[in-house]
């Protein structure tokens, strides 16, 4: 079987967008090699967009995309090659399988090219792959979530594109399907190599797929590196809100408590340590960790008899309105951001200066380590 | 009489809708998926035998292939004689007298089919086509037989287009609806009760076959393969 050959992708794209709100633009320049890329950023910030110029479903109004040799697009030299040309493949998120065909229908539809004799072996092959040639006779009407996913997954790769764009294509899948279609299409990907952007929100996938992610934020590029790299990076506050920790914490692993299932960490220089999942980690080597100010819970004198192992007294030292929200800074020897209700906060009374006890649950805190893990 | 003019009717309303599925899909096909700046101005065009009066689109049509006209000039000069007050003449007036009714339908399913579905058979290599073939015919088909359908069910009702075009002529031009006209013209009530009944079945049976047909999806109603 022909290998192809490695190809990575450069993309620099700028564009106008005319949003729902307001008009905004898309202005990012990016190489991707083979292997998974993660386009991680909010609804809006222009991630699929992005995927709809690389290909070809929206022109850009500047910029270059090539595959390897083969310049899909370049608005100086009036390139231009169309969709069907591009031998890019592209789920989109609503997978578009078409109603009137059945899965097998579906996945020879991209090779039109072969002849008949190739294409059943071609469409065989990746029915097999995906573990749904039993399903091969049946219209997508008639499939559930993950195998409608996986059909259209499979119509996808048949056609060996040489770059593979995923538009959250897996959001609405339990974690065991997503788990097994991922790792079938790691399979495919050891023996195509090709680019694979996949756009997604939610974090979780950057931690299980990513092996390089680049944040997306209102059309532009705001860090790129390993999904530990990209998630802690404290000066880059909206990815920081995007990863949904708007407390990252730079700690130090103290001593492991397999059979409780927790670890000890020092918080920083701060007298203060939390009881944090047990993980697997270098326990030589700095950690982080993220704790939402959702999920940080306020009491006014020491709770008794909760389950919740991090209780810790603070001070608040500001509190403040956005929309519905009340957020409030807490000095416990580490400035952390809580998130309240405006009635809690009535009912608390709260306000600066007033001394609280802070509760974390041992499962709201999400330990992190740079590098490979 | 009543066998002849019915037979010339139906000849009439099967050329036409027949003729108006070749001139339909691709002009619908057209309006749906242009982005030409004066499309509305095809759209006008397209949609107004509907609001004009008969008489006025049979008059125009009349004078367009008369004698007179470099149309009926160019046809006469080929066929050894005019369009005016012959079958052809009438399929020519009957053509456009309905070609809202055969448009519109079909333009409306192919602009509904998904655009996320063309855009997937365009990754995957198709032409447009082969999409068309392959996707947007097969989910407008519908539509298209909507069209079909309604052009045939139009032209077996229509009348003024008829009388200003072809006139009277047993045989030739006189198709159901004219002869109901005639019958009550000369005061025969009981045979213009007996034309005008077969008309209305008619015309109820295949109203009553499309919609039926209608309340399916298009994949089920033929089974696609």
């Amino acid at each position: 079987m022909e290998v192809s050959p490695a190809s990575d992708l450069q993309v620099r794209v700028g564009t106008t967008l005319s949003g729902e709100n307001q008009p905004f633009s898309l202005d990012v320049e990016f190489a991707a090699d083979s292997g998974f890329t993660m386009l991680f950023g909010a609804s809006g910030s222009g991630k699929t967009t992005l995927l709809d110029c690389i290909a070809g479903l929206r022109t850009p109004n500047r910029g270059c995309i090539t595959v390897g040799p083969m310049t899909l697009f370049d608005s100086d030299a009036r390139v231009d090659v169309p969709p069907s040309r591009r031998g890019v493949g592209y789920l989109l998120q609503s997978l578009a399988l078409f109603p009137h065909l059945n899965v097998q229908q579906n996945i020879r539809y991209g090779l039109a090219d072969l002849s008949g004799a190739e294409r059943d072996e071609r469409a065989q092959q990746i029915l097999d792959l995906f573990h749904i040639g039993h399903l091969a006779q049946r219209r997508p009407a008639e499939l559930s979530g993950g195998e409608r996913q996986r059909a259209a997954l499979a119509r996808t790769l048949v056609t060996q594109p040489r770059v593979l764009l995923l538009d959250e294509p897996l959001t609405a899948l339990d974690a065991l399907t997503k788990s097994q279609i991922l790792d079938d299409l790691r399979v495919w990907n050891r023996e195509h190599q090709v680019p694979i952007l996949y756009v997604t929100h939610q974090r979780e996938e950057l931690f299980a797929l990513g092996e390089r992610v680049i944040a997306i934020s209102s059309g532009r590029i705001v860090a790129q590196g390993s999904p530990h790299e990209v998630l802690q990076r404290p000066e880059s506050e909206s990815v920081a809100q995007l990863a949904g920790f708007e407390n990252i914490l730079a700690a130090g692993f103290v001593a492991a408590h397999r059979e409780q299932g927790t670890m000890t960490c020092r918080i920083g220089n701060a007298p203060l340590t939390l009881e944090v999942p047990f993980t697997r980690i270098d326990q030589m080597r700095p950690l982080r960790i993220g704790i939402r100010a959702g999920d940080i819970l306020v009491a006014m004198s020491h709770p008794e008899g909760l389950s919740a192992r991090n209780i810790f007294p603070g001070t608040i030292t500001s509190l403040q309105r956005r929309d519905v929200m009340m957020i409030a800074r807490v000095n416990c020897g580490v400035d952390l951001e809580v998130h309240l209700t405006p009635g809690a906060t009535e009912s608390l009374q709260l306000k600066a200066g007033a001394s609280v006890w802070l509760v974390v649950k041992t499962y709201s805190c999400q330990v992190m380590q740079g590098g490979k893990s | 009489m009543i066998v002849q003019a019915l037979t010339l009717t139906l000849r009439l309303a099967v050329t036409v809708s027949l003729l108006l599925l070749v001139i339909g899909i691709p002009l619908a096909y057209w309006l749906a998926f242009s982005r030409q700046r004066w499309k509305f101005f095809v759209e006008a065009i397209v949609s107004l035998p509907i609001v004009l009066p008969p008489t006025v689109l049979g008059f125009y049509v009349l004078v367009a292939i008369g004698p007179l006209s470099p149309v009926g000039r160019w046809y006469q000069s080929i066929t050894g004689h005019g369009l005016a007050f012959t079958f052809e003449g009438l399929v020519v007036g009957s053509v456009l007298y309905s070609l809202p009714f055969a448009v519109q339908p079909m333009e409306t399913a192919f602009a509904s089919v998904d655009r996320k579905l063309l855009d997937a058979s365009a990754l995957l290599g198709a032409s447009a086509w082969r999409t068309f073939w392959r996707i947007i015919l097969p989910l407008g088909l519908p539509g298209v037989l909507t069209g079909l359908v309604l052009s045939f069910a139009h032209t077996l009702g229509e009348f003024g287009v008829v009388l200003m075009i072809g006139g009277n002529i047993p045989g030739a031009t006189r198709t159901i609806s004219i002869l109901i006209f005639d019958q009550v013209e000369a005061l025969n009530y009981a045979a213009a009760n007996r034309t005008a009944l077969l008309l209305l079945a008619i015309c109820f049976a295949v109203l009553a076959t499309l919609y039926g047909l209608r309340g399916r999806t298009a994949w089920n109603v033929w089974g696609w393969k």
